[in-house]
């Protein structure tokens, strides 16, 4: 099962080969993770997304990031009242034909769009998994020649 | 006053209690060095830097006090990697100091540049390279703030050689600044209050310590408890002492070579209390066997040690110490004559034993050793039969007094962790029980145990063998003894090259005249060089997992 922690760190070098360490020492795949200050300059927000195979390890994995000294504070979201959010471009091939049909996902789903290209348009999504999942759906009948997402971001409602 | 880094280092550690170090210098540690060379620090000059991060090693576990150690950036820094993942697996406090090259070269591949922080991270409770003279004295305090509290471990400080040589004001701080880091101390009372009930309820309880007790200075709250209670008491390799083994209710050790009677009653019970133990691989043998009737109630003070192999119903996290004070207030006895009846008649069927025979046997010299310093040396071990032949022939009666590594397993580690225990404790004596083939991983020590004029016995229970991977071979591979027959060399006569004192001892009535003599040297080392049988076999023996109570060679 996927989820979702918002960790808050010691804005130091070096955390986050830590919190990349503890994961690869034990051979799990971090899906997403989204690194960024936070209002107060000491402190940095990581946001990991991760599929824990077990409750055991997702036991395991929540104690060890807690474990880290420089780890101040840890929140596993998953199950919790959260907003979410992630950023995704897509480039896409068009002909004449498809570019209409491109436009029309684009509009439906708010994206904003990058023209400036003539073989392929650039659509610039921002939204929770829901809706970047029914964007990856809608463009899989076309040509989509290179995808780049920031990756979760997260944060409690509380 | 302005200081420079390197004496800021001094005057921090000197704060923090520190009088003895062990170290070995090199260019990038060059004004530390200096600035030591008029220092009251007392430093140990070892002959490669694995002897000092195991010494540092072998003083803390045998002082309780943080073991400090230096080395050189590159190849000196590398060299301690050995012993800082020793402490790490045991949770041992210590300081490791290393050079670094100058601040403005890390990442090119400098002379003597090793990116140490990045190779330590994963064996130390937390590192730091400090890039600012200015953060040194904060990083120092943080340092042995860390090593020391909650589940302790080693702490390694990276100082490149312009960190050292800049100037700074010097203040050394009151307290830590780790924001992150609050280890649980207090064991929550109503945690503390639902064991005290599964107790009073247990029919076949049993207590099964590690060597968190130790650590946490808790033996005297585990005897209490043991006998308020009398639920008997079994520990693990590393708890040694915690309990003493000359008591009518210590099982003493479990596992794969524990003794019949305390695996047996483990698997039987239907309560394990466990303090300060990690339920090991080699502790529980075949997991989804392991004392299924049981339920468990598990102190400790690290929470992902916690359920981590085993299901614990009664998790209390915290000081061992402070959870058994409050648990002592409130315990009730339970009914359990029954039970006790039984692990009675399991102790008095299958007792430790060896074939006490005309032939110099391994087990026979531990016996010695344990009659002839009436049970008050302190042991230190190096790794394979020999570690747990010293487990099983002597009997631990204090803490701090069975030094072994156990959870690395580190081949080398017992002579240098007596050079260490021997400088913490002058006055007591220090054994290594040693192995031919481990003596010889750090044997150059004995320069600095001969310079130091340090009484240290080392015992070789020399069988030729790289004993236990051939007990292996002989059990598991048809005797197939790839590459662990020794040809050795002559140990009386290293001892002797070296200004230390050799006995060898062939003949079993040799042993007692031997130890005595080695005894009676007060000030420099002596190589008991025994040339006991080669093929004999540590039993009893759970194999490699199978369930704890299907042992091998349990009867004597
Ligand atoms: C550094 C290291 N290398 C390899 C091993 C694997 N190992 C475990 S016990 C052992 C044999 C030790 O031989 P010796 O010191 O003669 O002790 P004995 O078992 O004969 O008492 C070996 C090679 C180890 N534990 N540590
Ligand atoms: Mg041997």
């Amino acid at each position: 099962m996927k989820h979702t922690f918002s960790v808050q760190v010691e804005n130091k070098f070096g955390v986050l080969a830590r919190i990349a360490g503890l994961f690869a020492a034990r051979g799990f795949n971090i899906e997403s993770l989204a690194v960024s200050p936070t209002n107060d300059p000491s402190v940095s927000n990581m946001t990991i997304v991760v599929n824990a195979p077990d409750e055991r390890i997702l036991e395991q994995i929540k104690k060890q990031l807690n474990k880290l000294v420089d780890t101040i504070k840890v929140q596993d979201l998953t199950g919790e009242n959260f907003i979410d959010r992630e950023l995704v471009l897509v480039k896409v091939a068009v002909n004449p034909k498809t570019r209409p049909q491109i436009l029309e996902i684009a509009q439906t789903l708010e994206a904003k769009i990058d023209e400036a290209a003539t073989k392929d348009l650039t659509l610039e999504v921002v939204g929770d998994q829901n809706k970047i999942h029914t964007l990856l759906e809608l463009l899989k009948p076309f040509e989509i020649k290179e995808i780049v997402r920031t990756g979760r971001i997260a944060m409690s409602r509380h | 006053m302005k200081m420079t880094g390197a004496k800021i280092l001094i005057e921090s550690l000197r704060r923090e209690g520190v009088e003895d170090i062990f170290g070995f210098p090199g260019g990038s540690v060059l004004p530390v060095f200096d600035a030591l060379y008029d220092a009251s620090l007392n430093l140990i000059l070892v002959r490669h830097e694995q002897g000092a991060a195991h010494a540092a090693d072998g003083y803390a576990r045998a002082t309780g006090k943080p073991g400090v150690c230096i080395a050189t950036s590159g190849p000196g820094a590398s060299n301690l990697v050995t012993g800082i993942a020793t402490a790490y697996m045991d949770s041992i406090p210590m300081i490791a100091i290393t050079g670094q090259v100058k601040t403005h070269l890390i990442g090119n591949d400098a002379f003597q540049e090793a990116d140490v922080t990045g190779i330590t991270r994963s064996i130390t409770k937390h590192n730091y390279l400090v890039k600012d003279v200015r953060e040194l004295a904060q990083t120092i305090k943080n340092s042995f703030h860390l090593a020391q509290s909650g589940r302790p471990g080693p702490v390694l400080i990276d100082l490149p050689v312009d960190v050292t040589l800049a100037e700074t004001e010097f203040h050394y701080p009151k307290t830590h600044d780790l924001r992150g880091y609050k280890p649980t101390l207090s064991g929550h009372p109503g945690q503390v209050k639902k064991a005290a009930n599964l107790i009073e309820q247990s029919k076949r309880p049993i207590i099964y310590a590690g060597g968190g007790v130790i650590l946490s200075g808790a033996s005297a709250e585990l005897k209490k408890l043991a006998e308020k209670t009398s639920i008997p008491v079994t520990t693990t390799l590393l708890g040694l002492g915690c309990f003493p083994e000359t008591h009518e209710l210590s099982l003493r050790m479990l596992g794969m070579h524990g003794t019949v009677y305390a695996n047996h009653a483990i698997m039987d019970s239907d309560l394990i209390i466990a303090v300060g133990a990690r339920f090991d691989d080699r502790v529980t043998g075949r997991l989804d066997a392991f004392a299924p009737g049981a339920k468990i109630i598990h102190i400790d003070i690290d929470p992902s040690a916690i359920s981590k192999n085993v299901k614990v119903d009664i998790p209390i996290v915290g000081d061992a110490r402070d959870i058994l004070l409050q648990l002592n207030k409130i315990v009730k006895k339970p009914r359990i004559k029954p039970w006790l009846d039984k692990v009675k008649t399991w102790k008095k069927k299958y007792p430790l034993g060896f074939k006490d025979d005309n032939k110099l046997r391994p087990q026979y010299v531990v016996e010695q050793i344990y009659k002839l310093t009436a049970g008050k040396a302190i042991i230190t071990t190096e790794v394979g039969q020999n570690q747990m032949w010293a487990a099983q022939f002597y009997k631990y009666t204090k803490p701090r007094t069975y030094i072994s590594s156990g959870g690395l397993g580190t081949m080398g580690y017992g002579f240098p962790a007596a050079i260490g225990a021997q400088v913490g404790k002058p006055k007591d004596i220090v054994c290594d029980i040693a192995g031919d083939g481990s003596i010889q991983m750090n044997i150059q020590e004995l320069a600095t145990a001969v310079t130091q004029k340090l009484p240290i016995k080392i015992a070789i229970l020399n069988n030729s063998y790289l004993g236990m991977v051939r007990q292996w071979q002989e059990l598991f591979y048809n005797k197939r003894y790839s590459h662990t027959f020794l040809k050795n060399p002559d140990f009386v006569k290293i001892a002797e090259a070296y200004g230390a004192c050799g006995i060898r001892i062939e003949r079993k009535s040799e042993v007692e005249k031997a130890i005595k003599k080695a005894l009676g040297v007060k000030d420099k080392p002596v190589i008991l060089d025994f040339i006991v049988e080669k093929e004999e076999n540590v039993f009893p023996m759970v194999p490699a997992g199978e369930a704890i109570n299907r042992m091998i060679g349990g009867m004597a």
